[in-house]
């Protein structure tokens, strides 16, 4: 790598940076990214050399990024949440064999390939991290959020699970056991999380709207 | 590699970030950096596991500070360059060396959807039965590879016990610098929060790694 594109890379880092430097103040609400400049150019030219050499198609590159922006998220994983909630013998075979269940409602394939689900019960919360980068269950929750990818999230929540979820407003009773699945190969983890008291009435379609990517996740539970 | 990439145990990292509402990218390079790297890996020039052995690469001051996509876009240069894809002075000048000529993308937009669909499965079937049972008590190795592994730090040296055989899958210490697929085994291993950090972890939780057979021994 030459002098030049590190230095690029330095300057468009900054950002971050600084962003670390004022990690203390920070609290849930914040609701901004600071954004850099600079990788947009770099990004593009890179972008127009693989099209002039023939190593990309336009058309192609914009339907992937329509596909994980407007497809594939964690509207797919709450309906299966949803089924196994109100399907015994669905959620039997989903903890048994999750890909091919999850496969049964149409998902699956890249970053969904193998699929392990676990359960969250009233004695078990389980929560789920990538150590090493930020494996995630990509056919099921869509790309991970920037949170998951952060060096916070990645180095904690194996080390203090209940500080973490503390962080995220979930306070666990001691005598529940927090089980964390480190992605380290290539299976991906959906949690299961538990059914909320007072939604027997609801339809499957009005229980997948209770689901959230963190309880999927592991650092929220589903409230009615 | 004992890199910056492997995480997990570290502390002072900060308070996590939560951004409410996220949207999926925050800024349209982030996308076209993305699909430029799904487009790109169609060449099948490289695979998942050098893709990944490229980002903890990234020189460690340079990774804790970068974002997520600016690793990514990084990493597909450095992927292109190594495989003879584009040249350095391709990348710097951002125009094709004069006279070379123009090729046909392998990913097509209607190839898009089956190509996401299928993925890339990393099982293989091996035969013979796998060298642990679940209920084994395991220990992971104490190594420290200097290429690439998927064994985290934290778990090395450490005993804990099998808790489900997932059955064969690539091996990726070999595949990431394309020395073979070297199927093995991959079992969750539970390891209790006492074993990996000590007096103070709570007696009740667990980390549960995926670990290759190789990563492994009789405890």
């Amino acid at each position: 790598m030459d002098a030049s594109r590190r230095t690029f890379l330095m300057a468009a880092g900054g950002t971050a940076a600084n962003e670390l430097g004022q990690a203390q103040q920070h609290d849930h609400d914040h609701d901004h990214q600071d954004v850099p400049s600079d990788p947009t150019l770099r990004v593009n030219a890179l972008e127009s050399l693989l099209v002039e050499k023939g190593l990309v198609d336009p058309a192609a590159l914009d339907a992937l990024i329509d596909t994980y922006q407007h497809k594939v998220g964690p509207r797919n994983g709450a309906q299966v949440i949803a089924k196994a909630w109100v399907d015994p013998a669905y959620k039997k075979r989903l903890l048994a064999d999750a890909t091919n269940t999850i496969a049964e409602l149409g998902y699956g394939g890249r970053q969904g390939e193998h699929m392990v689900v676990v359960e969250n019960t009233p004695t078990v919360h389980n929560l789920v991290v990538c150590t090493l980068c930020s494996c995630y269950p990509w056919s099921v929750l869509g790309l991970p959020p920037v949170w998951y990818k952060s060096a916070p999230y990645r180095s904690r929540a194996v080390i203090d699970p209940r500080g973490v979820l503390h962080e995220f407003g979930l306070d666990l009773s001691p005598d529940v056991e927090v089980r964390v699945w480190d992605s380290t190969a290539e299976l991906r983890y959906l949690v299961l999380p538990e059914r909320p008291a007072g939604t027997e009435n609801l339809s499957e379609e009005q229980l997948a709207a209770l689901v959230t990517r963190d309880a999927m996740v592991g650092v929220g539970k589903v409230k009615a | 590699m004992n890199g910056i990439h492997d995480m997990g145990g570290m502390q002072d990292m900060g308070p996590i970030r939560y951004e409410k509402n996220e949207p999926v990218f925050h800024a349209p390079w982030e996308g076209r950096s993305l699909a430029l790297n799904l487009a790109a890996a169609a060449w099948r020039k490289w695979n998942i596991d050098a893709g990944r052995h490229q980002i903890e690469l990234i020189a460690p001051a340079d990774y804790l500070r970068m974002t997520y996509y600016e690793k990514w876009t990084q990493r597909l240069e450095e992927l292109l360059v190594k495989t003879g894809l584009v040249t350095e002075a391709e990348i710097d000048s951002g125009k094709p060396a004069p006279g070379s000529s123009k090729m046909t993308p392998p990913l097509t937009a209607d190839k898009v959807p089956s190509m996401l669909r299928s993925g890339g499965p990393a099982s293989r079937s091996v035969p013979g039965p796998s060298r642990f049972k679940v209920g084994q008590r395991v220990r992971a190795r104490n190594i420290h590879p200097t290429g690439h592994t998927r064994l985290p730090r934290y778990a090395r040296g450490k005993t804990g016990t099998i808790h489900l055989d997932h059955g064969a899958y690539v091996f990726p210490d070999t595949n990431a610098h394309f020395l073979g697929e070297k199927p093995q085994h991959v079992y969750s291993v539970r390891f209790t929060a006492k074993e990996l950090w000590g007096e103070q972890a709570s007696p009740r939780d667990a980390v549960y790694v995926d670990m290759w057979d190789d990563y492994l021994e009789h405890a």
